[in-house]
């Protein structure tokens, strides 16, 4: 099979049509004249975490609360590791964004008096059922976006230390397509697939975040030099079990409680209760002997339970068709709840770019946005939109006058014959499912996945590192016989990629910061003298090489400049 | 395979190619006949966006059994506004469940 390659050029290239990329893409066609291309490796229809829907705006300032109460929240939750700077601009924005998404179409649940109804603090109630169309219809209506679907991004175009586009290939034919723009916006999402599932069989892709994001802007951002932070303070969600549906449309939605098996409520006994509280809450349970865990929703009302079964179809309706087709429901039977396997998320925890203040990374040229971008947890839908927006502003000032530059053609000529090497290979001994089966479980077993209860030391780490490296070179002899087995090995590479940084991060961090997100057990204590800081990480020379970062103050403005590299 | 996450009805499949199209995993594909398949159905994320956009009505969605599927499943009708789930049982009894795209969720 013989790849042809296709060149583009515009202005501001997007990576990745989802939550942040559109809302950044409306944001610059709306306040510029500049062309913007958006590069989706789906269809921006349905692509990415809200194929499914979503049944809430989890980051939204209540009337009683401020932006400045929302940043101590997440810096509080966040056990003191935020880039207050950065939660702070998101905070500004979250009201403002909320009302543009509710005038695109997207259904809000409000009171007589037309406020929106609070489901929690900072939530509000809407019907995100159909949330991606309609991104995806506001994208498409604007004449100077375009969007090329169905295309994977795997890597930068770097001239020097600056970034001047991407190289993808095509899934629906034998392309590659050449990418030259004057700036780029990494919106790619996180990463989900590092860790061995729930169900690690049939149903390995049930999942909690979206299975198809793999995090290629992550690893095209570690190849290219690009500073990351805060890999090591994973994303564990508390979810239902086995179908891995939310917890917190009941938990907020009837406003119940966990309880074990003995139908005791067990939080309060691990702490304060937090996000990551009530996680470890109910891991410690099982592991005690109190498992199972549940939502406490036995002798909920009828009207409830119906209400459930509508708001678990409008975003994971796995949940829904379990309940009914086992003549079940919450009102009938307590929903047991489990952990998952981590994931590598910064819409959630702080992983991601280390970026300014603007969103623009240590990378000329190259801005990240949403899940991929580090620092700031719990910007969920909202926080993406915002961050688009901030991104959006900065990029139509930046590329003012700047003009497009390309490589050189045997430079394109080497990045084709490293693609087409997967075609090229003789029939390698392993499956490409082997591999990612081999790199899943030796992340769950020695860097704190589900059967290790989360905890890891680092001799652990150490095994994990070494096993790695040597899933790359089997990784490297992998055969594709068409686009599709291209693309299972390219994720496949990003996130053997995503392993080692993460296990670098996480040796690093010698406390415990974060329960059973981030929980070493060499160091089982917080130690807020050497580690009220920011792990970063720079790959180099084949290395990964760690700083420490100083904390970011809310009302400092970020630039990179400021530090010395 | 009886597992399957969706199953396309063979019959019913108007070979439009919608589902190919809205699939976030890119997991669809046409067989020789021009009828849509599911070519990795283990990767099925169960988001349902094909049943959604499926003019025909031809696509189930299923639970495996490792997770608790006990033989139902589900598939959609679309009126305007309106998107009707019917969830067929382990004894195949019917229900339907009908939501309004316009109305907020109470939880």
């Amino acid at each position: 099979m013989k790849l042809k390659r296709k060149r583009l050029i515009t202005d501001v290239l997007i990576i990745g049509g989802g939550t942040a990329g559109c809302f950044c893409a409306m944001t610059i066609a709306e306040n510029s004249n500049l062309d913007v291309m958006i590069v989706e490796k789906a269809h921006i229809k349905r692509s990415g975490c809200l194929a499914a829907g979503v049944n809430a705006l989890n980051a939204y300032i209540a009337p009683n609360e401020t932006p400045e109460s929302f940043v101590d929240y997440v810096k509080n939750d966040s056990e003191g590791i935020i880039r207050e700077d950065l939660v702070y601009s998101i905070a500004k924005r979250l009201n403002r964004v909320i009302k543009r998404i509710e005038r695109l179409g997207l259904p809000i649940l409000k009171d007589q008096n037309g406020n929106y109804v609070q489901r929690g603090k900072r939530s509000i109630k809407i019907n995100g059922e159909n949330i991606k169309p309609i991104l995806a219809e506001a994208v498409l209506t604007q004449d100077r976006i375009t969007v090329l679907n169905k295309v994977n991004m795997i890597d930068y175009l770097k001239k020097e230390d600056k970034i001047i586009g991407g190289l993808g290939f095509a899934l629906e034919e034998n392309v590659v397509y050449e990418i030259y723009a004057k700036a780029v916006i990494c919106a790619t999402g996180g990463a989900s697939g590092i860790y061995r599932p729930n169900n690690p069989e049939f149903s390995k892709h049930k999942m909690w975040y979206c299975p198809f994001n793999t995090g290629a802007g992550y690893a095209m951002g570690i190849r290219a030099g690009a500073e990351m932070t805060t890999f090591e303070m994973r994303f564990i969600a508390l979810r239902c079990k086995d179908t891995i549906a939310p917890t917190g449309t009941i938990a907020q939605g009837i406003e119940t409680y966990q309880v074990n098996s003995k139908g005791e409520p067990y939080v309060n006994k691990y702490g304060e209760s937090s996000t990551a509280t009530r996680l470890y809450a109910t891991v410690k349970e099982n592991e005690i002997g109190n498992g199972p865990c549940f939502l406490k929703t036995k002798g909920i009302k009828e009207e409830h339970e119906k209400e459930l079964f509508k708001a678990y179809l409008n975003m994971a309706p796995s949940q829904t068709l379990k309940w009914i087709e086992t003549n079940s429901g919450p009102a009938s039977e307590n929903v047991e709840i489990e952990g998952t396997e981590p994931y590598i998320v910064g819409g959630h925890t702080g992983s991601g770019y280390w970026v300014d203040t603007n969103r623009k990374t240590t990378l000329k040229g190259l801005y990240a946005i949403g899940d991929v971008s580090g620092g700031s947890p719990k910007k969920y839908v909202t926080g993406c939109f915002a961050e688009g927006e901030i991104a959006a502003f900065s990029v139509i000032e930046y590329v003012q006058d700047r003009q497009i530059q390309m490589l050189e053609e045997d430079e394109v000529e080497t990045k084709l014959k490293e693609i087409n090497r997967f075609f090229k290979n003789s029939d390698s001994p392993y499956s490409i499912g082997e591999i990612e089966s081999a790199m899943q479980k030796i992340m769950d077993e020695y860097a704190g996945g589900i059967s290790a209860r989360y905890g890891y030391n680092e001799a652990k780490l150490k095994v994990a590192d070494e096993r790695i490296d040597q899933l790359f070179k089997l990784c490297y002899q992998l055969k594709a016989t068409d686009m599709h087995e291209l693309l299972f090995i390219y994720e496949i590479l990003d996130r053997l990629y995503i392993c080692k940084v993460l296990i670098q991060h996480l040796l690093a961090r010698r406390e415990t910061r974060w329960k059973a997100y981030q929980e070493n057990l060499d160091y089982p204590q917080k130690d807020d003298n050497k580690f009220l800081k920011y792990v970063n990480s720079r790959y180099e020379n084949g290395k990964i090489k760690i700083l420490f970062r100083d904390l970011v103050g809310r009302d400092e403005f970020y630039e990179h400049s400021n530090q010395k590299r | 395979m009886n597992f399957m996450s969706i199953r396309i009805k063979k019959d019913k499949c108007i070979s439009c190619g919608k589902c190919l199209k809205v699939c976030p995993g890119n997991l669809l594909y046409k067989d020789e006949d021009g009828k849509a398949f599911i070519r990795y159905p283990e990767e099925c994320w169960g988001c349902t966006a094909c049943l959604k956009e499926c003019p025909a009505e031809a696509i189930q969605y299923y639970l495996g059994t490792d997770i608790g599927g006990q033989g139902g499943y589900l598939y959609i009708s679309r009126d305007k506004e309106y998107l009707n789930w019917h969830i067929v049982d382990k004894n195949g009894r019917k229900k339907t469940i009908q939501i309004n795209k316009q109305e907020s969720n109470k939880y």
